[in-house]
C-alpha cells in the first residue's frame, strides 16, 4: 500500500520553482550580453570568444530544463492554470536565451567593430534591452506568489504593475532603438557597407531580445486572466 | 454448539491474534496516509508525527472506534437469523480477518494500492453470501456502506474547497496575511477541536460508562475547544515574521503560522483515522468473542467488551512504533507540494468527514476520503499540480479488493469449516 499509496501518486511535481529557475537561467544568459559587448567593443574578441561560450553554456541549460519541465507536464495534470497557457510561456521565456545566444554569435561571426560616434548610445541601448529582460524576469519572480495566494486578486494587481513597468522599459529600448538606427545612419558611409548592413542586423536583434521579454510578460499576462 | 463449547478459548485466541495482526497493519501502513500530508507540508517532523498518531489514533480507536466496529460486527450480516448455527459466523469472521490480513501483505509486496477498509467488508460479504446464504447479508446496509465510499471524498472534497476558499478571502487575499493569519487560525482550531469533541461526546464514550445528554455534550465540547484554542494562540504567540525568509517567498511566515494549526489538524487526522480504522481490525474480533462468551448464543443487542477496542489500539500503536517511521518518511518525502495552509484544509474536511462516519457507523476509507479533500482544494486552485489519473487508479482498486478479499474469505470459510466440522 504505502509503496504506490494513491495520496503519493496524488501529487504531480509543482512547475512553479522549475518555471523560475528557467527564466532565471534565460535571465543570466541575456545579462552576460553586456560583459560581451565591453570586449567586442575594445576589439579584443578573444576574450569575447570566451565569453560567447559562457553565454552557449548557459542556453543550453536553459534548454535542458526547459525540456525537463515539459517532460513532467503530462496532460493528465490537473493545475489551477491551463497547461497550455504555462508550455506557452515556458517557449518565450527560452527564447530570450536564444535571442542573446544570437546577438553574440553574429557579433562574433563578424568579429564587429563598433562605430566609435555610436558606441556609448548603443550601449545604452543594449542595457535598455536587458532591462526589458530583468523587468520580466521580476514579473516572473512573482510566480510562488500567484500559486500560493490561489491568484488572489491582490496578487494579480501587483504583478500586472510590474508588466506595466515591463512594458514601459520595452518602449524606452524601441526609442532606444530609433536613435541608434538614425546615428548610424548619419555615420554609415564612413564605414564598410556589409559592416554596417550587419550593424543594422544587430540592432535589429536587439530590439527583438526587448520584445521577446515583452512576450514572457504578455503571456504571464494571459495566465491570470480567468 | 459443541464446536464453540469445546474450541471457543481457542477461536478467541486466534482471532485476537489475527485482529492484532490487522491492527498492526493498519498502524504500519494506513496511518502514514494519514499523516502523511503533515510530514510533507514540513508541519511535523516524521518523529512527532508518529507521536501525535500514536496518541490520537488510540484516543480515537477507544473513544469513537464502537459505532464503526459495531457495524462490521453485526451490521454486514443478519446475525438474529444465524442463531442456530453460531460456529458459522466464528468461522466466518475468522477468515474475513485472516483474508484481509493476508491480502493486506500480497497487495503491500507489489505495491498496490488497496483500501484496508475495502478488503475487510468485501471478505465479510463474501464469506456470508457464498458460504452462508445470500439472504444473511444485510443489502441494504452493504448498499450504504458502498454509497458511503462514494459519498465521503465528494463530501471531503467539497468541504476542503469551501476551507480554502475561506481561507483565501480571510487570509490569503488581504493587505495583511500574517496579521489576519494570526487573528484567524485560532478560528479555525476552535473549528477542529469542536468538530472531533462533539463526535466523541455524541457518537463515543458510551462503553467507556460516560453518558451526556445531547445539551451537556454541547456545552463540554464548546468548553474544551476553547481550551485548545487558548492552547493554539499561545503557540501562535511565538510566531514571528522571518524576514529573511520572506524576501525569497512572501508568504514564508504565513505558511509558518498554517503549520501551527497543522499540528492541530493533524492530531484531528490520527483521532479520525483510528476512530474508523480500528474497526476492520476488530470488528471480527469483538464478533466471534461475543459467540463465544454467549456460549453461542448470538445476541445481537449485547455490549461490546471495552478491551477488544484496547486491543486494536494498541495494534496499531505497535504498528506505528516497527514500521510506521520508515512508511511515514517515504510518504512524506512524495508529498512535499502540499503547503501547510492547504494541507490544513485537506486535513481538516477529511477528518470532518471520517469522523461524521465514524460517529454514524460507516466504515470508509481514510486515504480515499483525504485524496476526495485534496482534491478539492486543487478545485479551489491550491494546488500547483494534482495527477487526476489517481482517480482512476482508485477505481481500480475497488475492482481488484472487494472480489480479491470476498475470494480468499471465501476459500478460508470453508477450511476452517473442514477443519472444525
Amino acid at each position: 500500500m504505502a509503496a504506490d499509496s494513491p495520496l503519493m501518486a496524488l501529487f504531480g511535481r509543482s512547475p512553479v520553482k522549475p518555471m523560475q529557475e528557467h527564466m532565471q537561467k534565460a535571465h543570466a544568459c541575456v545579462v552576460r550580453l553586456i560583459d560581451f559587448y565591453d570586449v567586442a567593443a575594445t576589439g579584443d574578441y578573444q576574450a569575447a570568444e570566451a565569453i560567447r561560450q559562457d553565454i552557449a553554456k548557459l542556453e543550453g541549460e536553459a534548454d535542458r530544463m526547459k525540456k525537463d519541465i515539459r517532460m513532467h507536464l503530462p496532460n493528465s495534470l490537473f493545475m489551477p492554470v491551463p497547461r497550455s497557457d504555462l508550455l506557452e510561456l515556458l517557449t518565450h521565456q527560452d527564447k530570450l536565451a536564444n535571442r542573446a545566444k544570437d546577438i553574440a554569435g553574429v557579433m562574433l561571426g563578424r568579429e564587429m567593430t563598433i562605430p566609435n560616434p555610436i558606441q556609448p548610445l548603443m550601449r545604452e541601448y543594449l542595457e535598455s534591452s536587458i532591462n526589458t529582460s530583468q523587468k520580466a524576469a521580476d514579473a516572473l519572480a512573482e510566480l510562488d506568489e500567484l500559486f500560493e495566494t490561489g491568484f488572489s486578486s491582490r496578487e494579480i494587481k501587483l504583478v500586472s504593475g510590474l508588466l506595466n513597468d515591463l512594458d514601459d522599459q520595452e518602449h524606452r529600448a524601441d526609442e532606444l532603438e530609433i536613435r541608434v538606427r538614425r546615428a548610424l545612419r548619419a555615420v554609415e558611409k564612413d564605414y564598410p557597407p556589409i559592416d554596417v548592413m550587419f550593424l543594422y542586423r544587430v540592432i535589429e536583434l536587439i530590439g527583438d531580445l526587448a520584445d521577446v521579454a515583452q512576450r514572457v510578460g504578455s503571456r504571464l499576462q494571459i495566465l491570470l486572466a480567468r | 454448539m459443541t464446536v464453540i463449547a469445546e474450541y471457543g478459548q481457542w477461536f478467541v485466541l486466534l482471532a485476537c491474534l489475527f485482529g492484532f495482526f490487522m491492527a498492526w497493519g493498519v498502524g504500519a501502513n494506513d496511518v502514514a496516509n494519514a499523516m502523511g500530508t503533515s510530514v510533507g507540508s514540513r508541519a511535523l517532523t516524521v518523529k512527532q508525527a508518529i507521536i501525535i498518531a500514536m496518541v490520537f489514533e488510540f484516543a480515537g480507536a477507544y473513544l469513537a472506534g464502537g459505532e464503526v466496529t459495531g457495524t462490521i460486527r453485526k451490521g454486514i450480516i443478519d446475525a438474529n437469523v444465524m442463531a442456530g448455527s453460531p460456529e458459522l459466523l466464528v468461522y466466518g469472521m475468522m477468515s474475513s480477518l485472516l483474508a484481509a490480513a493476508i491480502w493486506l501483505v500480497i497487495a503491500s509486496m507489489m505495491g498496490w494500492p488497496v483500501s484496508t477498509t475495502h478488503t475487510i467488508v468485501g471478505a465479510i460479504v463474501g464469506f456470508a453470501a457464498v458460504g452462508i446464504g445470500v439472504e444473511y447479508v444485510q443489502w441494504g446496509k452493504v448498499t450504504s456502506i458502498v454509497m458511503s465510499w462514494v459519498v465521503s471524498p465528494v463530501l471531503a472534497g467539497t468541504l476542503a474547497f469551501f476551507i480554502f476558499r475561506s481561507v483565501h478571502k480571510l487570509i490569503l487575499n488581504t493587505d495583511d496575511p500574517f496579521g489576519n493569519a494570526k487573528r484567524y487560525v485560532p478560528g479555525y482550531m476552535f473549528l477542529t477541536a469542536f468538530m472531533i469533541t462533539m463526535v466523541t461526546f455524541t457518537k463515543g464514550l458510551k462503553h467507556v460508562g460516560v453518558g451526556l445528554s445531547f445539551g451537556e455534550s454541547v456545552l463540554i465540547s464548546l468548553a474544551v475547544s476553547f481550551a485548545v484554542m487558548l492552547l493554539g494562540v499561545a503557540l501562535l504567540k511565538r510566531v514571528t515574521i522571518d524576514e529573511e525568509a520572506d524576501r525569497h517567498f512572501r508568504f514564508a511566515s504565513v505558511e509558518k503560522v498554517f503549520a501551527i494549526l497543522m499540528i492541530f489538524t493533524a492530531c484531528a487526522m490520527a483521532f479520525a483515522h483510528g476512530s474508523n480504522d480500528v474497526a476492520n481490525a476488530v470488528g471480527p474480533l469483538a464478533a466471534i468473542i461475543n459467540v463465544v462468551a454467549n456460549q453461542g448464543n448470538i445476541l445481537a443487542e449485547s455490549a461490546m467488551p471495552a478491551w477488544v477496542l484496547l486491543l486494536g489500539g494498541g495494534g496499531i500503536v505497535v504498528g506505528l512504533a516497527t514500521f510506521g517511521y520508515k512508511v511515514m518518511g517515504t510518504i512524506g518525502r512524495k508529498i512535499t507540494e502540499l503547503t501547510p495552509s492547504r494541507g490544513f484544509a485537506a486535513e481538516l474536511a477529511a477528518a470532518t468527514t471520517v469522523v461524521l462516519a465514524s460517529g454514524t457507523g460507516l466504515p470508509i476509507s481514510t486515504t480515499h476520503t483525504l485524496v476526495g479533500a485534496v482534491l478539492g482544494v486543487g478545485m479551489a486552485r491550491g494546488i500547483s499540480a494534482l495527477n487526476l489519473r489517481v482517480v482512476g487508479t482508485i477505481f481500480a482498486s475497488w475492482i481488484v479488493t472487494l472480489p480479491a478479499g470476498a475470494f480468499l474469505a471465501i476459500i478460508f470459510f470453508f477450511m476452517f469449516k473442514g477443519i472444525f466440522g
